[in-house]
């Protein structure tokens, strides 16, 4: 299997190691991975600030470097599902691309989704000795149905998951909201931390880069210097950081 | 009412400032997202009676004249008389001529937030007429002059010591703290009232067109009085809430309060058709219905139509992570939360209220639980680019915007901005690595901080060569 890496614009610019673990899962899942290096943005910013024509932009821009693999796949659901939900939108009226763009969100996968559901995806390379909590990031459950798989997997690395109260509620990053609309954004990241700090878990994980940097944002802020919070590729393939403990 | 929503990001601030406001908004997470949660799981198959709700508002929106004119027809043939008012100026127009025709002294109102769409209350006071709330909640506001902050439970805002206050200062009588104590009370006060109004004056959550009927679901017994007691019942209400059938109705009658309460059935259902007839002891002797457009033929006709489905469950608002943070009345207008956000615009102009489309986080939650599967998300974004369109939004985000989208599609230059850019919040970082202020996006560090970013993009170590498994100071 081709596939087509979805770098995503907040990996490439603030965790690159998100990146190499992802495509260190999909290579353990037998993929090959070509990385476009022409790639930037999918154009969320712009669709949802209503730019309609950047969006589009950018939206062919991606159909032209990434309709030649058999698989698109995002260490995002928020990436992951503009492509698939939202480009048919700014498409709607070009039925020729329309068919295209249709074609290509059908194989756009995020990263846990696809490690599950397509690239069947056995052991994991990643092993971590230690609790953590699943942050469920909105458009990866709603709009792709992200929410067993990541736990499933997360499962394999020995990890002990502890739900907290209300991982599906947003954590009040969105985009541009959070920097439209500060004080609420912080407001509901802050009821995020209280809700993950509350299982005890040593770090909050989650499948999407801007509420990590939201909810790790808030909860430095809030003087908790210690718990972890990492992506969940980091954490399923080796890669956060910190040598797994031997099993005694 | 006054539209207050451009000032909605400073009404927000000031309403997540306040704790005992806060501690009030609790129950909307901690009652009515449980309620709706368990009554949708008890009900089996949720999921189809959303899709059956959502077909019937559609087909009443598709002929939606048809189902209005025959309506109409039924209504008037059963006594009723119908009333068809452009904008809030029309419909109040209408109440005063029925009150002045009449003689009427005083006039009882049960819930109704299309009354607040058209401050019919200020209408009626004008006039000299006096004008009781009826609803316990709406009550409350009406003593304390405030508007509701929410749609089915307008009072969610205040506490049972606030209100314990007000009655003691409004009603002259000892203070009662209980909730019981404090209910009887308002019951004891109102009572008279409904027995010595001229005109009852309430909604309609639905009018159903083939018998001519409007429906109200209450929980408080005083949307009955107030239909049944006065001479003279006026029933106001959107153009959007006519379902064709009566069919039609016991399946939005299972939706509707299920997704706002939980409950499988609020305590009333009043089905009222006609009016009092020969050997018929209860009922008015006038009823009059008024059909509200306001702008909703507009909107019918626009790309933002399915708005017109809504029902006034309030679900979306009890869902939304922001309204549970702000309440009600950061939102300005009658209708918060998710609906507010859209409804507003598309009543009192796109430019009168152009944050609220842009107050929330697009999460979904809101048409997850929508009863009737409204893409709410969806709708808010397109008032966003209606903003764009008519060039409303503030001259820096929109340059901003085009920078960003036209060095995005500029890969080298794209290359070069982030290697800059990573190196510039690598200097701002403290020895911690993380970023306490940020000019850029001061809203974002003035509650959080910014994580720094990692020495290098990972365009620039894919292309020296870096792969996984193996690449040196990937670990920082």
């Amino acid at each position: 299997m081709k596939i087509g890496f979805f770098v995503t614009c907040l990996v490439d610019l603030m965790r690159p190691r998100i990146g190499f673990a992802a495509i260190r899962l999909l290579e353990a899942a037998g993929c090959t991975v070509e990385v476009p290096m022409t790639q930037t943005c999918c154009g969320q910013p712009g669709y949802n600030s209503g730019d309609r024509a950047s969006a589009r932009a950018l939206a062919f821009k991606v159909l032209e470097e990434f309709e030649a693999f058999d698989y698109v796949v995002a260490p995002s659901g928020s990436c992951a599902g503009m492509i698939r939900v939202h480009y048919p939108d700014l498409f709607r009226d070009e039925p020729a691309l329309l068919a295209r763009i249709q074609a290509l969100g059908a194989r756009t996968f995020e990263l846990t989704d696809f490690l599950v559901n397509v690239a069947k995806l056995e052991g994991v390379p990643g092993r971590f000795d230690g609790t953590v909590t699943y942050h469920d990031s909105c458009a990866g459950l709603r709009e792709l149905g992200v929410q067993d798989q990541p736990r499933a997997l997360l499962a394999r690395t020995g990890a002990e998951l502890r739900e907290m109260t209300e991982s599906t509620t947003c954590c009040g990053f969105g985009g541009t909201f959070s920097i439209k609309f500060g004080d609420i954004s912080a407001r509901l990241a802050d009821d995020k931390c209280v809700n993950a700090c509350a299982t005890g878990a040593e770090a909050i994980v989650g499948g999407d880069l801007g509420c990590l940097l939201n909810i790790e944002g808030r909860l430095r802020r809030r003087g908790d210097e210690t718990t972890r919070v990492l992506h969940v590729a980091e954490v399923l393939a080796g890669e956060d950081g910190q040598p797994a403990r031997r099993e005694p | 009412m006054e539209v207050a929503s451009p000032r909605f990001k400073a009404r927000a601030a000031h309403k997540l400032a306040d704790p005992a406001l806060q501690k009030a908004l609790t129950r909307v997470k901690i009652k009515f997202v449980p309620a709706r949660a368990q009554a949708a799981a008890d009900f089996g198959d949720f999921e189809a009676l959303r899709e059956a709700g959502r077909a019937i508002r559609d087909r009443a929106l598709a002929d939606l004249d048809l189902w209005l004119e025959r309506f109409e027809r039924e209504a008037t043939a059963r006594g009723a008389v119908v009333h068809w008012a452009r904008d809030a100026a029309e419909a109040n127009a209408i109440v005063l001529a029925i009150a002045r025709e009449n003689g009427v002294r005083k006039a009882a109102k049960s819930k109704s937030m299309v009354s607040e769409e058209c401050a019919l209350n200020d209408a009626l006071e004008g006039a000299g007429i006096e004008v009781i709330e009826t609803d316990l909640g709406e009550y409350i506001l009406q003593l304390n002059h405030e508007p509701p902050s929410h749609i089915v439970a307008p009072v969610i805002h205040k506490n049972k010591e606030e209100i314990a206050d007000l009655f003691e200062e409004k009603h002259h009588r000892p203070r009662q703290t209980g909730i019981a104590e404090l209910c009887r009370e308002a019951r004891e006060i109102l009572r008279p009232h409904f027995l010595s109004a001229d005109m009852g004056i309430s909604g309609a959550n639905f009018v159903v067109a083939e018998t001519g009927s409007t429906v109200i679901l209450t929980n408080e017994g005083n949307g009955r009085l107030v239909t049944t007691l006065p001479r003279i019942h006026v029933a106001i209400t959107g153009i959007e809430k006519v379902v064709p059938t009566l069919e039609d109705l016991s399946v939005l009658l299972r939706l509707l309060p299920r997704s706002a309460t939980g409950q499988t059935i609020t305590n009333y259902v009043s089905v009222n058709t006609g009016t009092r007839g020969e050997g018929e002891s209860d009922g008015p002797q006038q009823f009059h219905i008024i059909l509200l457009d306001n702008g909703r033929t507009r909107v019918l006709h626009s790309e933002l139509r399915e708005m017109l489905a809504c029902i006034r469950c309030g679900a979306c608002m009890n869902h939304c992570p922001v309204y549970q943070a702000v309440g009600g009345h950061a939102y300005g207008w009658v209708y918060p939360g998710p609906m507010g956000a859209i409804l507003t615009p598309l009543y009192v102009g796109l430019e009168n209220a152009l944050d609220l489309p842009h107050a929330a986080t697009l999460c979904g939650q809101c048409s997850a639980v929508c009863p009737v599967k409204i893409p709410l998300p969806d709708l808010m974004r397109k008032l966003r680019e209606q903003q764009v369109e008519r060039r409303l939004r503030p001259a820096a985000e929109r340059r901003g915007l085009k920078l960003w989208a036209w060095v995005a599609r500029h890969p080298r230059l794209y290359a070069l901005g982030t290697r800059l850019a990573v190196r510039y919040l690598r200097w701002l970082a403290d020895e911690t690595g993380r970023i306490r202020v940020l000019g850029l996006a001061p809203e974002w560090t003035s509650g959080r901080d910014f994580p720094a970013p990692e020495p290098r993009t990972f365009r620039e170590r894919w292309q020296a060569g870096e792969r996984p498994g193996a690449q040196p100071g990937a670990r920082p």
